[in-house]
């Protein structure tokens, strides 16, 4: 399909630009920006006047919770979230029921994702069967199947010597294995950070060092093994010093924070509220700060949503036994928008951190709009303000610490490889559709 | 982007006790109007009529998700004096025999008329959840949380206090023992504070006191004779058996040693200083009987003005 | 403008018709604050054996659902056997009568007495009840907007006040 995008700013993170102009799509990708080729004829002209045009965001983790957890939600829902959140390709981890260790789930999954002609869906594979820890899975063919990595998801991996031989065995490949650093020990027990906020409430504590210990094994390991190693979800101030000192050594490692953690922190609990209840969990507010500035010196390479959807009867529990994690597909832009305009870096820099960074963590080249790049793209409206409320969100998971809140940033158009996957505008005309 | 949240449910927009779940957030004069109340309270129960109409045609839910007779049996005690109606529900928690949601409970107790709950759970917020979802007329008085708080059991020890030492201001108070997982201790260093004493101490080995305790306001002492000197007041907390021979503490014997309160290391505190306990007692892990049965003790007097208190407490958040 | 009354004479006054049917074992039950008062006095007036009873009617009243909980509650304390007592009731100011509905039921969760009857220094009207006093020392009509207040100063002399009546 040959597409017009007509008026729009263009932010380039690639190329660091940011700028009026038209885009032209074809056959899967931009054909052109400014002038329109020669002989093209669109058979659709969106009009991005006053709107933000940009590469499809990219998210490294999301939760589609199929198989297995369809009461939680589907990929139908999920799906829809992610393009009207304006991400044109996800990762999902491997943590479903059963966890993706064997080919035919992977394939099955990448089949349904496919057929709903959506957002790409990148699937993690499970590192070892199970995600025990314990025995290795066959790598090699589940990356045939459409693995871009390997993973333990929030699963512990208590035995080094398991995972010293996981490492070996995915550099035998090139693979690259993710991690989210947790010692088991030293978190067990806990349900919020081991801080002010965690004592006064009496909620059993997680310290930084459960991060730290296992993330400095990790890194050792990394070293030793030659791995190309992503760490997932930093949350400790400690934790992004470890990782700057890390880079500074010319390792081979990348790592990314949740949106949530960029913004949030212990305080947001207040008196108990479970969609604070996140893995890890919400941090001091040096903690958090401490994140921002790995944002800013490029320490962290990349924010992802880390979407979880939760159903009510998992979330409205007492804190300590409601079921982690929240909502972020769609809110992965406007608060990454939030972040930018916080922190005072221009967009086409902020929105790297959701384009290009994750891509390149994916060992991908992209995020840009130049001519030739696939034409995955969002067109938003950075201005537009809408309340986070239930009916707001198309993912079932309505877990979010924002509910209630108002949030700057709406998503209008999602395009992927060359086709429009999400229209705002029809959605409205679906609601206000009167019947004869 | 914390807005609302820490917004409190216990009071109304007048300032008017809604639900008593943590003294944190209270004002002091509320802490005042529930002490003075509960004097009026301590005279009726020393009447020969020992009941009030006051809440006559109430009906007040026992909701106990955690066991306890004494707690129970005191807030029965307390709801009977004041002539309303009791029922008493002790709800297995075994997370295996998951069947009603604690919501669901909660609504199905609602449609059933209950004026209020006096609720006790195994898990820190599980007052404030339920607060957040009764409906507009219903009362919630936490009995207990998790670690979280125990806000009567704060308050009848505050009214002990004054009644025995008259004034707040020039007070050292000392809590002794496992406040790591008490609801007792956060419960009681709030109210202590926000009453004004001069200083309130925690003393304890290192693995029972969080390591954020400061925090709350208060001095920290690991060595016990150290922190009982010059103190007016000794409140001991009881140590569980779970905690012994795991990876915070190798025996009571050795606990009993250096923080069991025994009749020498009571004498650094002042002489006319009162001991208090919030009971059960664990005689010769915590507390020597000598001095639990002494004459510093004031173990007994705090089970009556615990009546006392939570009348006060149920009868005026009814009239509110 | 009504003038009240003092106070002191309608103590002598309402002693005078207290006398006249004074059993022995007639037993003062004052209301707190001013029935108190008022009980003290007649006691020591009609030189009688038992000690007077005080009664704090808080706890009785019917109107909590309104106003709520009371501060500074007064013990009640009445030391004699209730029942099968003949109990004379004292108030200072008798108005709707709703105090003394309270004043009664409180009583009778003592015991059940073989009499009660009600003696007040002021009857103003306005009765909400059907209750009479027995023994009146005078009465007064006042606007609603007022309301007729017992004093007593440091040397225990008693007087009445007219005051504006809050909420």
């Amino acid at each position: 399909m040959q597409i017009h995008i007509k008026n729009g700013r263009l932010i380039d993170p690639a190329a660091g630009t940011d700028v009026v102009n038209d885009l032209f799509v074809a056959d899967r990708r931009i054909v052109a920006v400014g002038t329109a080729p020669h002989g093209f004829k669109p058979e659709r002209v969106i009009d991005a006047s006053h709107l933000i045009v940009c590469p499809g965001l990219v998210d490294l983790s999301a939760r589609l919770r199929e198989p297995g957890f369809e009461y939680k939600a589907t990929l139908e829902s999920e799906m829809q979230a992610a393009v009207a959140g304006g991400v044109t390709s996800l990762v999902c981890p491997p943590d479903t029921d059963p966890p993706l260790d064997e080919p035919g789930l992977v394939e099955m999954l990448k089949f349904r994702a496919r057929s709903l002609n959506q957002a790409r869906v990148l699937p993690l594979g499970a590192l070892t069967q199970g995600l025990k820890g314990e025995r290795l899975t066959e790598m090699a063919v589940l990356r045939d199947a459409g693995c871009i990595a390997f993973s333990q998801a929030d699963a512990p991996m208590s035995d080094k010597q398991v995972l010293m031989r996981a490492l070996e065995y995915a550099t035998t490949f090139g693979f690259a294995v993710w991690l989210r650093p947790e010692d088991a020990t030293l978190s067990r027990g806990g349900v919020a950070h081991d801080g002010e906020v965690a004592t006064r409430l009496g909620l059993g504590g997680i310290p930084a060092c459960a991060e730290t210990i296992a993330l400095s094994s990790i890194l050792i390991l990394a070293r030793e093994t030659g791995a190309r190693v992503h760490l997932c979800r930093l949350s400790t101030a400690e934790g992004v010093a470890m990782m700057r000192e890390a880079k500074r050594g010319e390792l081979q490692v990348s790592c990314d924070v949740s949106i949530h953690h960029v913004h949030l922190s212990e305080q947001d609990i207040g008196y108990f509220d479970p969609n604070c209840n996140l893995v890890p969990p919400l941090r001091s507010v040096q903690d958090r700060d401490a994140i921002r500035a790995g944002l800013a010196d490029g320490t962290i390479d990349a924010i992802c949503s880390d979407h979880t959807p939760v159903d009510e009867d998992a979330k409205q529990l007492p804190f300590g036994e409601a079921e982690p994690g929240a909502t972020g597909l769609e809110l992965l832009l406007p608060l990454t928008l939030r972040w930018a305009r916080e922190s005072g870096i221009a967009l086409p820099r902020a929105l790297r951190a959701v384009t290009t960074a994750p891509l390149r963590v994916l060992g991908q080249s992209g995020g840009s709009l130049a001519a030739g790049a696939p034409a995955d793209l969002t067109v938003f409206d950075p201005d537009a303000r809408w309340n986070v409320e239930p009916a707001a969100l198309n993912s079932q998971g309505k877990n979010t610490p924002l509910l209630g809140h108002e949030v700057q940033g709406k998503v209008r158009y999602t395009l992927v490889d060359g086709m429009v996957v999400f229209d705002a505008t029809l959605e409205k005309s679906a609601s206000h559709h009167h019947p004869f | 982007m914390v807005e609302g949240r820490n917004a409190d449910l216990q009071l109304s927009p007048e300032g008017k006790l809604k639900h008593l779940l943590t003294i944190e957030g209270l004002p002091a004069a509320v802490l005042l109007q529930i002490l003075d109340t509960a004097r009026s309270f301590v005279s009726v129960t020393q009447q020969e009529v020992k009941k009030v109409p006051l809440l006559r045609g109430k009906a007040i839910f026992n909701l106990f998700f955690e066991p306890s007779t004494r707690t129970r049996t005191t807030f029965e005690i307390a709801a009977k004096r004041l002539s309303a109606d009791v029922v008493n529900l002790n709800i297995a928690t075994s997370s295996q025999t998951k069947g009603e949601t604690l919501l669901d409970t909660v609504a199905n107790l609602t449609a059933m008329n209950a004026d209020m709950f006096i609720v006790r759970h195994a898990q820190s917020g599980a007052a404030h959840l339920i607060a957040r979802h009764v409906g507009p007329n219903i009362h919630v008085v936490n009995a207990g949380d998790g670690r979280h708080a125990h806000p009567t059991q704060a308050l009848l020890d505050a009214f002990t206090i004054r009644h025995y030492k008259g004034s707040f201001h020039e007070l050292r108070v000392a809590i002794v023992g496992d406040v790591l997982h008490s609801r007792v201790a956060r419960s009681e260093i709030q109210a202590l504070n926000v009453l004004g004493v001069k200083e309130v101490r925690v003393i304890g080995p290192r693995t029972l006191l969080p390591r954020h305790v400061q925090e709350l306001g208060v001095s920290v002492f690991h060595d016990a004779r150290a922190g009982l000197e010059g103190v007016d007041v000794v409140i001991m907390l009881r140590l569980q058996n779970e905690r012994m021979g795991g990876p915070l503490l190798p025996s009571a014997g050795e606990y009993f040693k250096y923080y069991g309160l025994t009749p020498d290391k009571l004498a650094l505190a002042k002489s006319d200083a009162i001991v208090m306990h919030p009971g059960p007692m664990n005689r010769g892990v915590e507390i020597d009987s000598a001095v639990a049965d002494g004459g510093q003790s004031v173990i007994l007097p705090q089970v009556t003005f615990g009546i006392a208190v939570r009348m006060a407490v149920m009868g005026i958040l009814a009239g509110n | 403008m009504t003038t009240l009354p003092d106070a002191e004479r309608l103590l002598n006054d309402l002693a005078e018709q207290i006398r006249r049917d004074a059993q022995p074992g007639t037993a003062l039950v004052g209301i707190y604050t001013g029935g108190v008062w008022v009980a003290e006095r007649l006691h020591d007036m009609l030189a009688l054996s038992s000690p007077i009873g005080t009664i704090d009617v808080s706890f009785w009243r019917d109107d909590y659902k309104k106003t709520g909980m009371r501060p500074g509650v007064k013990p009640s304390d009445i030391r004699f056997e209730v029942e099968g007592a003949d109990i004379i009731l004292v108030d200072d100011v008798l108005y709707t009568g709703r105090t003394i509905r309270a004043a009664m039921n409180e009583i009778f969760d003592y015991g059940r007495p073989t009499s009660i009857r009600l003696a007040a220094l002021v009857d103003r009207g306005g009765r909400q009840l059907p209750i009479c006093a027995q023994y009146i020392g005078a009465q007064i009509r006042v606007e609603a907007r007022q309301t007729i207040v017992l004093h007593r100063d440091q040397s225990g002399v008693l007087r009445l006040a007219l005051e504006a009546a809050d909420g």
